[in-house]
C-alpha cells in the first residue's frame, strides 16, 4: 500500500497535463466559434447550477466534424501528411540503418564518440537549424552554388519551397531517432550467430537479411514509430521550408488557431489528428511490450 | 566379438582428413599458432586441450573458415582450403554460446542449414526430423529457444550442426554450460552420435577429463605449440613433457639428476636418500637433469616398510575422502611433499590411515614417469 503515492505522480502527472487539457480540447471542438474572449460558446456557467449545465450541454454539437469531412483541404491535408511522414520515415531508415549498422560494426572505443556526434545537433536549437537549411536549399543557397561551381547544373535548382525541401528537413530533424534504437538493437547482436549463419551456407548478405535484420526487426519498428508520429504533426518543418504548396495537417491547425482564430474547427482537427496518431502509437506500445517480454 | 582397434594414425596408407602443413597465426605481433603441422583422420574424435589462449580455437577457427592462416596450408579432405570462405566448407561447427537464432524455432534452426542447400522441402522435413529424433528433441520442434532448456539448447546446437551431415564437425568447448552430471551424461551422448553418424569430430576443451573421455586422440597445447599428440591413455601414462604431465590428472613432480643409467635408471632427488628407480626408454646421461612424474594413483601407502625399490617414509599431512576415493597428502622426510591416493573398495566407516600417521610409501620402477629437463 505504500508504493501507492509512487504509482500515482505519474497517472497524477498525465491527468493533469494530458487527460484534462484534452477534454478541454474536445470540449472546444463541440462548441461555436464566436466574437468574444474565449472566441467560443458556450461556457459553462456555473452560478445557474442544473439548468447551466443542461443549457450548456444542449449547445454543443459535432457540427465541426461534420464540417472537417465536408471540406475536402481537412481530408487533403490528412492525407497529404501521413504521406509526407511515410516517406520520410522510409527515406529515414534508408539513411539511418545503414548509419545504425556502420556504428555497431565500429571498433568499441569509438562507438561513445560516433553517439555523441549523432546526438551533438540538439545541442542547437531546432529553429536554427532549420533556418540553416534554408540557407543551404534556397536558389542562391549553398548547394546550388556548390553544384553550378562545379558545373553540375546551369540554372539553380528550386528546393526550397517545395515538398522535397520539406523530406530533407524531416530525415535530417528525426535521423537521431532512428539511428539510436536501431544501433541499440545492433549492438547487442551476438557476431557469433552470423558467424554461425555463413557456418550453414549463407553467403554473407544472406546472413544479413537472414539475421541481422530480423533480429533489430525491434530497433526499426521502434525508430520508425519514433520519427513518423511527430513527423505526421509537424509544423514548423513545412512551414518553413515547405513554402505554401505543401499541405500539411499541423500548418492548417496552426493556421486556423492564429489567422483564422476558429479554436473550435482548429481543435476538431487537433482531435482527429490525435486519432489518427492513436492508431501507431498502440502498435508502437505493443512492439515495445513484446521485445520486454521476448527479453525476459 | 574384438572390435579391430581403431588407430588409423598408425596406419601409413591411410590419408588423413584434416591436414595442417606449418600452419602459422598471428594477429598483429602475437603469435597464436607458432609452425605447427597436424593430421586428423576420419572418424576420429580427436580433441585439442589446453589452457585459455594456448591457440586451440583458432585452431578450430582456421578449420571453420573464420580466420585464415598467416603462413602455412589447411588441407581438408586433400583440398587446399586456402581462400575458401566458411560457407563453402564441408565443415560445420557447434559454437560455445550455440549461437541459436532466437527468432527461428528449434525446427527452424535445425533446418536453417538445409534450406541453404536447397533440398526439396520433403527431404529437408524428414531430415530435421531425424535430427529431432537423434537428439530427442522432437517434443521441443516448435518452440523457441528461450523457451527451452540449457541442456536442449546444447543438443539444439548438436542437431542444426549435424544436419548439414557435414565431413567434419567442430565443437567449441560443446559442454562448458552444463552443470557437471549432465555434462557427464552429454559426454557419452556425444560419444555415441558421433559413432553413430560417422562423423570426424574436432572438439576444443580445456576441461581434461572431457578430452580424455571423448576422445580418440588428445592434441595438448601450449602458447601456440603442440606439445603431444596421442592417445587418451598415453598422454596420461606416457606423458612426453612436465607440461603435458601436469596439465593431465594428479602428478606429483619430483626433480632429480641421473646417477646411473639403463632401461631402469637411478636419479638421485635429495640429500641423503637413496636414490628412485624408474624404467625409461629415455636417452638420458650421467649427472643430467630430470624429472619423476608420478602419478597418485600408483603410490601405495604402508604401514611398515615395504619391499618395492622406492619405498620412502613419510607423514600424512591432508586426507582427501572422496567417496570412491582417499586422497593423502604426504611429507616425505626431505620436506617435499607426495600425494598418494587409494581405492576404497571396502565399505568401512573407519579410514585405515589418517592424518598424522607416519607411513611408508612406495611404487615399482615402472610406475613412475621419467621426463628430461
Amino acid at each position: 500500500m505504500r508504493k501507492w503515492p509512487l504509482i500515482a505522480v505519474p497517472y497524477l502527472w498525465l491527468l493533469l497535463l494530458f487527460l484534462v487539457p484534452f477534454l478541454i480540447v474536445i470540449k472546444i471542438s463541440l462548441s461555436d466559434a464566436a466574437l468574444s474572449i474565449p472566441p467560443y460558446t458556450p461556457t459553462l456557467d456555473l452560478a445557474a447550477g442544473w439548468a447551466g449545465l443542461r443549457q450548456f450541454l444542449s449547445e454543443l454539437d459535432f457540427e465541426n466534424y461534420a464540417f472537417l469531412a465536408s471540406d475536402d483541404l481537412y481530408w487533403r491535408a490528412y492525407l497529404s501528411s501521413l504521406q509526407i511522414a511515410t516517406v520520410s520515415t522510409v527515406l529515414t531508415l534508408m539513411l539511418g540503418f545503414p548509419i545504425a549498422y556502420g556504428m555497431a560494426c565500429a571498433p568499441e572505443e569509438w562507438r561513445p564518440t560516433l553517439m555523441m556526434l549523432v546526438i551533438l545537433p540538439f545541442w542547437t536549437s531546432l529553429l536554427i537549424r532549420v533556418y540553416a537549411w534554408m540557407g543551404i536549399l534556397s536558389t542562391e543557397g549553398f548547394l546550388n552554388n556548390f553544384l553550378q561551381w562545379l558545373g553540375v547544373i546551369d540554372a539553380p535548382l528550386m528546393i526550397l519551397n517545395t515538398q522535397n525541401a520539406v523530406y530533407i528537413g524531416i530525415v535530417y530533424t528525426y535521423l537521431p531517432f532512428m539511428i539510436l534504437p536501431i544501433y541499440s538493437a545492433l549492438e547487442k547482436l551476438d557476431g557469433s550467430l552470423i558467424e554461425a549463419a555463413e557456418d550453414l551456407g549463407c553467403t554473407r548478405t544472406k546472413a544479413f537479411w537472414l539475421i541481422t535484420v530480423p533480429l533489430s526487426r525491434p530497433g526499426i519498428i521502434a525508430g520508425c514509430f519514433l520519427v513518423f508520429i511527430p513527423a505526421l504533426g509537424e509544423f514548423v518543418i513545412p512551414s518553413l521550408l515547405g513554402g505554401s504548396e505543401t499541405l500539411m495537417i499541423g500548418k492548417v491547425l496552426w493556421e486556423e488557431f492564429f489567422n483564422n482564430r476558429d479554436w473550435p474547427v482548429a481543435s476538431a482537427v487537433a482531435v482527429v489528428l490525435l486519432l489518427i496518431l492513436i492508431i501507431p502509437i498502440v502498435l508502437f506500445q505493443r512492439n515495445e511490450q513484446k521485445q520486454r517480454e521476448a527479453g525476459k | 566379438m574384438a572390435v579391430p582397434l581403431f588407430a588409423p594414425w598408425n596406419d601409413p596408407a591411410q590419408k588423413p582428413l584434416i591436414q595442417f602443413k606449418n600452419v602459422t597465426k598471428r594477429f598483429g605481433d602475437f603469435v597464436a599458432i607458432d609452425n605447427q603441422s597436424l593430421d586428423i583422420y576420419t572418424r576420429e574424435f580427436f580433441a585439442l586441450l589446453g589452457p585459455s589462449g594456448c591457440g586451440k580455437t583458432t585452431m578450430m577457427r582456421m578449420l571453420a573458415g573464420f580466420e585464415q592462416p598467416s603462413e602455412g596450408q589447411i588441407l581438408i579432405g586433400g583440398q587446399d582450403m586456402k581462400g575458401v570462405p566458411p560457407n563453402e566448407r564441408p565443415v560445420n561447427m557447434m559454437f560455445q554460446s550455440y549461437a541459436l537464432f532466437p527468432h527461428l524455432s528449434v525446427y527452424e534452426n535445425i533446418a536453417f542449414g538445409l534450406r541453404r542447400m536447397g533440398q526439396p522441402k520433403d527431404q529437408i522435413d524428414a531430415r530435421v526430423e531425424e535430427m529431432l529424433r537423434l537428439t530427442r528433441l522432437s517434443k521441443f520442434a516448435r518452440r523457441k529457444p528461450h523457451q527451452i532448456s540449457g541442456g536442449q539448447r546444447q543438443r539444439v546446437a548438436l542437431a542444426r550442426s549435424l544436419a548439414r551431415a557435414p565431413k567434419l564437425l567442430l565443437l567449441d568447448e560443446p559442454l562448458g554450460a552444463l552443470d557437471k552430471k549432465l555434462r557427464e551424461e552429454t559426454q557419452f551422448e556425444l560419444m555415441d552420435i558421433q559413432e553413430k553418424t560417422g562423423t570426424t569430430f574436432v572438439i576444443v576443451t580445456h576441461d581434461q577429463e572431457e578430452a580424455m573421455t571423448v576422445s580418440s586422440r588428445i592434441a595438448v597445447m601450449d602458447e601456440g605449440r603442440i606439445i603431444q599428440v596421442a592417445t587418451p591413455s598415453v598422454i596420461y601414462e606416457a606423458p612426453n613433457s612436465v607440461y603435458v604431465a601436469d596439465f593431465i590428472g594428479d602428478v606429483t613432480i619430483i626433480e632429480g639428476s641421473v646417477r646411473s643409467v639403463g632401461p631402469v635408471y637411478d636419479i638421485d632427488w635429495a640429500e641423503g636418500q637413496p636414490p628412485l628407480r624408474a624404467a625409461s626408454p629415455l636417452a638420458l646421461s650421467v649427472g643430467q637433469k630430470c624429472h619423476i612424474a608420478i602419478r597418485p594413483e600408483k603410490v601405495e601407502v604402508h604401514h611398515s616398510r615395504p619391499e618395492d625399490d622406492n619405498a620412502l617414509q613419510g607423514r600424512i599431512i591432508d586426507v582427501g575422502y572422496g567417496g570412491n576415493l582417499s586422497t593423502f597428502n604426504i611429507r616425505l622426510a626431505n620436506g617435499k611433499f607426495l600425494r598418494a591416493q587409494s581405492f576404497n573398495t571396502e565399505r568401512k566407516t573407519k579410514q585405515e590411515f589418517t592424518w598424522e600417521d607416519d607411513v611408508w610409501v612406495s611404487w615399482t620402477d615402472h610406475c613412475a614417469v621419467l621426463l628430461a629437463e
